[in-house]
């Protein structure tokens, strides 16, 4: 603790001196906002009360941006709790409700697209597959003959590639097990992206958008709140509700109950009883991320 | 105060020359203007200029930075074989050698500035004021080793450059150990980034132990064949000394890289044809194309026959010491190497991606403008660094010269 202390006397050291030689930019016309917003630090290493103000200043920010009352949320990981999600594959029907749903309550981008969900088309005497599966299937009427269907997004793993290469730790895992990034820290190398074996990372290649009258208000610092052009995003097993007691969206949404979630360090949870109940298998094994999402067969 | 006049004499350097040196600046500043213009459309839209997408989510920027990488290593590899060999004119080479290496990491660093999403935010990066993921990232080994690498080289090569200028003996005590230490960082920089890409498991292509000795080998066939033009063309123009021995002699050892190369990347081909394993995509993208997909196996193709060109050429000792059919050789490897960093290496780790899913990449206009600015702005400032060193070094320019001038115009 003491250590930590001294660290941040230093860098709010630091932060002075940049903050003095920057002022005088500031001066010249620049808004004072961006520029707090730049010299921002790591939100990893801010106080309590540093976080709140960041929250309080965003949720002003986006109200002037989208005209709507906004709650951004800073609430940290509870104690005790370890989150797990498991998917049925026997019961997906590749519908991608769930894509759409993480879409609409994430605030991923329309257009450009961003989806953190992708669902693969497989062909069932393939097994699964990943070279010879389909993200791009387009058929009238879902399931079809002989098809099966296999939804990926982050698998929140244990032991995580892409935080371990992530050079300004902008991306790390939270003691709920959930994988976060710091939009405001992520300088957008992408080496995160290669280092992912899922594709659960999503560049901001273009400048976000999303439109006011669809926005969900509800949000997150590290999770659904606006992202910026040029920063890495990610599947937070919606934080901005698990961290208040409510199921991530896509489970809500599932129209054949196959996405359950819950805590793993509760053993009267659903997720501990279907791992205990049912065999179930992890995407990538050999890889040892040791994912916290499980695939296994219900029916 | 010595040091503004050595750098005030330098730069009188740099603004005379003749009509056909003002011609090739011209050329370069138009390059930059045009490949800037189109490097102001991504700061302002993003990187959604480039083709680059999330299943292909690094590209020709990284690739051209690996290849410098690999150019800035072997600059100063090239002291090894200068000492062991003893050509003559050792403190030249460095010269040269450690003034190529400098440009190279500065291009290099510019090429990782253009592909990040947000360059104003690089300070995060820095120890101290931002958070450093050091040493668990690569990204933040790569950063440190290319910035130690670049601040050794410059201090070498200026240092060398002041003394000759100011007609003192350079203190060997302070170069010798620098110069001992840039050979070691020049295998480390070139490591270092074969281990970015060597470092993830998800990337099945690029998971090969043998990744940074290929990497290592490549780089000694195309960054040498650089100088190796180079020092020809200082020998008919200055009075820069270098026997035939002495380049065949680098030829030579490119053929002992390329051939190493060549063994490399058959050891690789044959585990991975032979197991025919769920691996084997990424290679047969890269050589043959998955289906109606096949629009990199051109450059692969055209990468391969190059390279095979010059390993002929620089084999046959009749066609390694012809001058013309060596430079048809060196241009012919470089080029090489520099299709294999720049499209070869990169873009087949990603295609399939980690989900099976094609994306067919391919450089935008966008990407080829920002690298051909990048490109010129390195090339200028090399035209600019080896003018004023040949200048110094050969054609006696020191503080005499200016002092004398002084004196005539009082």
């Amino acid at each position: 603790m003491v250590t930590m202390k001294k660290e941040n006397s230093r860098r709010s050291f630091f932060k002075n001196i940049s903050l003095a030689s920057l002022s005088a930019l500031a001066l010249n016309g620049c808004d004072s906002k961006a520029l707090t917003e730049f010299l921002q630090r790591n939100f990893r290493t801010l106080s309590k009360k540093e976080k709140n103000d960041i929250v309080k200043n965003l949720e002003v920010k986006y109200k002037e941006t989208y005209g709507k009352e906004f709650h951004v949320s800073a609430e940290p990981a509870m104690e005790g709790v370890l989150f797990g999600y498991a998917l049925d594959l026997s019961r997906c029907i590749g519908c991608r409700k769930c894509v759409y749903a993480c879409v609409s309550e994430n605030n991923q981008s329309r257009e450009p697209q961003i989806h953190w969900i992708q669902v693969l088309e497989m062909e069932k005497e393939k097994g699964i597959d990943l070279a010879h599966s389909n993200v791009h299937y387009n058929p009238e009427k879902v399931p079809e003959k002989g098809k099966s269907y296999f939804p990926v997004a982050c698998q929140q793993c244990r032991n995580p590639q892409c935080t371990t290469v992530c050079p300004v730790k902008a991306t790390w895992q939270e003691p709920d097990g959930i994988v976060v990034v710091d939009y405001n820290w992520c300088i957008g190398c992408r080496y995160c992206m290669a280092a992912c074996p899922y594709g659960a990372r999503h560049f901001n290649w273009g400048q976000p958008n999303v439109p006011a009258e669809e926005i969900t208000t509800e949000m997150h610092y590290l999770g659904n709140r606006p992202r910026v052009k040029g920063v890495v995003e990610k599947c937070t097993f919606c934080i901005q509700r698990v961290r208040v007691g409510k199921y991530p969206s896509c489970v809500e949404i599932c129209p054949v109950g196959a996405r359950k979630f819950g805590n793993l360090l509760d053993s009267e949870s659903e997720i501990r009883y279907i791992l205990e109940n049912k065999r179930v298998f992890v995407l990538k094994q050999e890889l040892n991320t040791q994912p916290k999402f499980y695939y296994f067969f219900g029916i | 105060m010595n040091f503004i006049r050595f750098i005030t004499g330098s730069i009188k350097i740099i603004l005379q020359g003749s009509k056909a040196y003002y011609a090739w600046l011209i050329f370069l500043l138009l390059l930059i203007l045009w490949g800037g213009f189109g490097y102001f459309g991504q700061l302002s839209e993003g990187l959604i200029k480039t083709h680059m997408r999330d299943s292909v989510s690094w590209a020709f920027y990284i690739g051209n930075f690996t290849f410098l990488v690999g150019v800035a290593a072997a600059a100063v590899l090239l002291v090894i074989p200068a000492y062991i060999y003893d050509w003559k004119p050792i403190k030249e080479i460095v010269i040269f050698g450690e003034l190529l290496a400098v440009c190279a990491v500065i291009m290099c660093i510019s090429f990782i500035v253009v592909d990040i999403g947000n360059p104003l935010r690089f300070w995060h990066m820095l120890p101290l004021i931002g958070t450093m993921n050091f040493p668990s990232s690569m990204l933040s080994w790569d950063f440190f080793v290319l910035n130690i690498y670049l601040i050794i080289n410059l201090i070498v090569v200026t240092y060398l450059l002041y003394c000759i200028f100011f007609k003192k003996e350079y203190n060997k005590s302070l170069v010798l150990p620098l110069v001992l230490i840039s050979i070691p960082m020049a295998v480390a920089i070139h490591t270092v980034t074969a281990f970015l890409y060597n470092a993830l498991p998800a990337r099945p292509f690029w998971n090969s132990a043998l990744l940074a000795p290929r990497f290592l080998a490549s780089a000694f066939c195309s960054g040498p064949a650089i100088l190796l033009i180079l020092f020809q063309l200082l020998r008919k123009t200055t009075k820069f000394e270098i026997k035939d021995e002495a380049i065949w002699k680098i030829a030579e050892l490119m053929v002992y890289a390329m051939f190493i190369y060549l063994f490399f990347t058959i050891a690789e081909l044959f585990k991975e044809f032979y197991s025919g394993t769920e691996h084997l995509l990424y290679w047969k993208y890269l050589l043959f194309g998955i289906g109606d997909n096949n629009e990199i196996v051109v450059y692969s193709w055209l990468s391969i026959i190059m390279g095979c060109i010059a390993f002929i050429l620089f084999l046959i000792p009749k066609t390694r010491m012809n001058f013309v059919t060596l430079n048809i050789g060196a241009v012919l490897i470089y080029a090489s190497v520099y299709v294999e960093k720049g499209i070869a290496l990169i873009i087949p780790g990603f295609t399939p991606d980690v989900l099976g899913q094609i994306y067919v990449y391919t450089p935008s206009m966008t990407e080829i403008r920002t690298a051909a600015m990048i490109f010129s702005l390195g090339f200028l400032l090399f035209t600019f660094l080896v003018k004023v060193a040949i200048a110094i070094v050969f054609e006696d320019y020191n503080i005499d010269v200016l002092n004398q001038k002084k004196n005539a115009l009082n």
